[in-house]
């Protein structure tokens, strides 16, 4: 039953190493590059959109390579992937559609610093 | 797998194919992940829906100050960094917090990538590398929330629910569950419960990689022919990665 003593190490795969350490770098960069977007640009519509898109980048790199599914039978792919995407969809049409349509409908109006100058006003 | 290929005619759904080509064990861990991304979207539907309903501040960011009226812009709240003081570095610590987790996810595929090869030292190595740094990022989250709960700067003055009545013009410093010095009370309710469940999740997972480290140091996967366990808790390691960077985005940069 001891069979520990006659295990083969198989040797180092130096080009798969430097693949995980690229996609590793990749990762580094979409972040960096997400920090850059955090403080040169102004909040917004846009904003929010590249990081999320930046965002969705990172978790194929992470899904793709690290959890080896690009790796994997298509069928594996699209048992998981598929209820992923009816989930991004139900989060767009919540978010969105729906909390767009309850802000408006409660009256819930943003502050505006601009419209509260009774502050200043007072002196 | 010899064998079912000598069985050309047997029907694919009699059982003794893997259409998926994967092991039971990975499947199922696949399928867990997948439920554990709905509960994680659920979390994180709840947060955009209520944050979208929820007045925004519209004015300039340089002149922004905490209230309980508006959502706070998440650069002014995490702006603190361990040892510094009186200085605004604002998200540089959760950005290190996600270099961690990163970079332990790498290591853990290179944990893998050694166990393929049936390499017991470079498992045992690069395990031990990805335990330090979930307990890394583990320790970073229980200073930010210490933090945060806390608080720092001015108090917020504002209305708020304590003992069963309405205080008004009360001094709010740092969070609670019921209000917190930096917006509305679901703000800090919601940052605790999806960073905590996240943390949660990474616990977990260190404590899952510390039973494989000392499995595969004492030889158990060896003796068993394969590393395929390391396989498994990779996988849900890697999960925890990728919660992280959604975490990271909706909560720290939108």
């Amino acid at each position: 039953m001891e069979q520990t003593s006659n295990v083969v190490v198989q040797p180092v795969d130096k080009n798969k190493i430097r693949g995980i350490w690229k996609i590793a770098g990749i990762l580094a960069i979409i972040t960096a590059i997400e920090y850059v977007f955090a403080f040169t640009m102004d909040a917004g519509l846009l904003r929010n959109v590249i990081f999320v898109g930046l965002t969705i980048l990172k978790a194929f790199y992470i899904v793709s390579e690290f959890m080896h599914l690009g790796h994997e039978v298509k069928g594996l792919i699209y048992s998981v992937i598929l209820p992923m995407i009816f989930i991004v969809w139900l989060i767009v049409a919540l978010v969105e559609l729906e909390g767009g349509a309850v802000k408006s409908s409660r009256g819930i109006v943003d502050y505006n610093p601009a419209g509260s100058e009774q502050v200043d006003d007072s002196h | 797998m010899a064998t079912t290929a000598t069985v050309g005619n047997k029907s694919l759904w009699a059982g003794g194919v893997a259409p998926l080509k994967a092991s039971y064990g990975k499947l199922m861990m696949w399928f867990f992940l997948l439920s554990d991304a709905f509960t994680f979207s659920g979390l994180l539907i709840a947060y955009a829906f209520i944050r979208w309903s929820a007045p925004a501040y519209k004015g300039n960011p340089d002149d922004f100050v905490f209230s309980t009226e508006y959502w706070p812009i998440p650069e002014k709240v995490y702006d603190a960094f361990p040892g510094v003081h009186g200085q605004e570095w604002p998200l540089v610590f959760v950005g290190l917090m996600t270099f961690i987790l990163i970079l332990s996810s790498v290591t853990m595929v290179l944990a893998v990538e050694a166990g393929q090869r049936m390499d017991k030292k470079g498992v045992v190595k690069w395990m031990l590398w990805t335990i330090i740094g979930g307990i890394a990022f583990l320790s970073c989250q229980a200073w930010e929330w210490a933090h945060f709960i806390s608080g720092s700067g001015v108090a917020t003055i504002g209305d708020v629910f304590l003992n069963g009545r309405w205080v008004e013009d009360y001094e709010i410093m740092g969070a609670g569950l019921s209000f917190n010095q930096y917006g509305p009370p679901a703000f800090a309710a919601l940052f605790f419960f999806i960073t905590g469940f996240h943390g949660f999740h990474v616990f977990s997972g260190v404590v899952i990689n510390i039973i494989t480290f000392f499995n595969a140091a004492n030889g158990m996967y060896e003796k068993r022919g394969h590393y395929e366990m390391i396989e498994k808790v990779g996988l849900y390691w890697h999960f925890v990665d990728l919660v992280w960077v959604f975490v990271f985005t909706f909560f720290y940069l939108i």
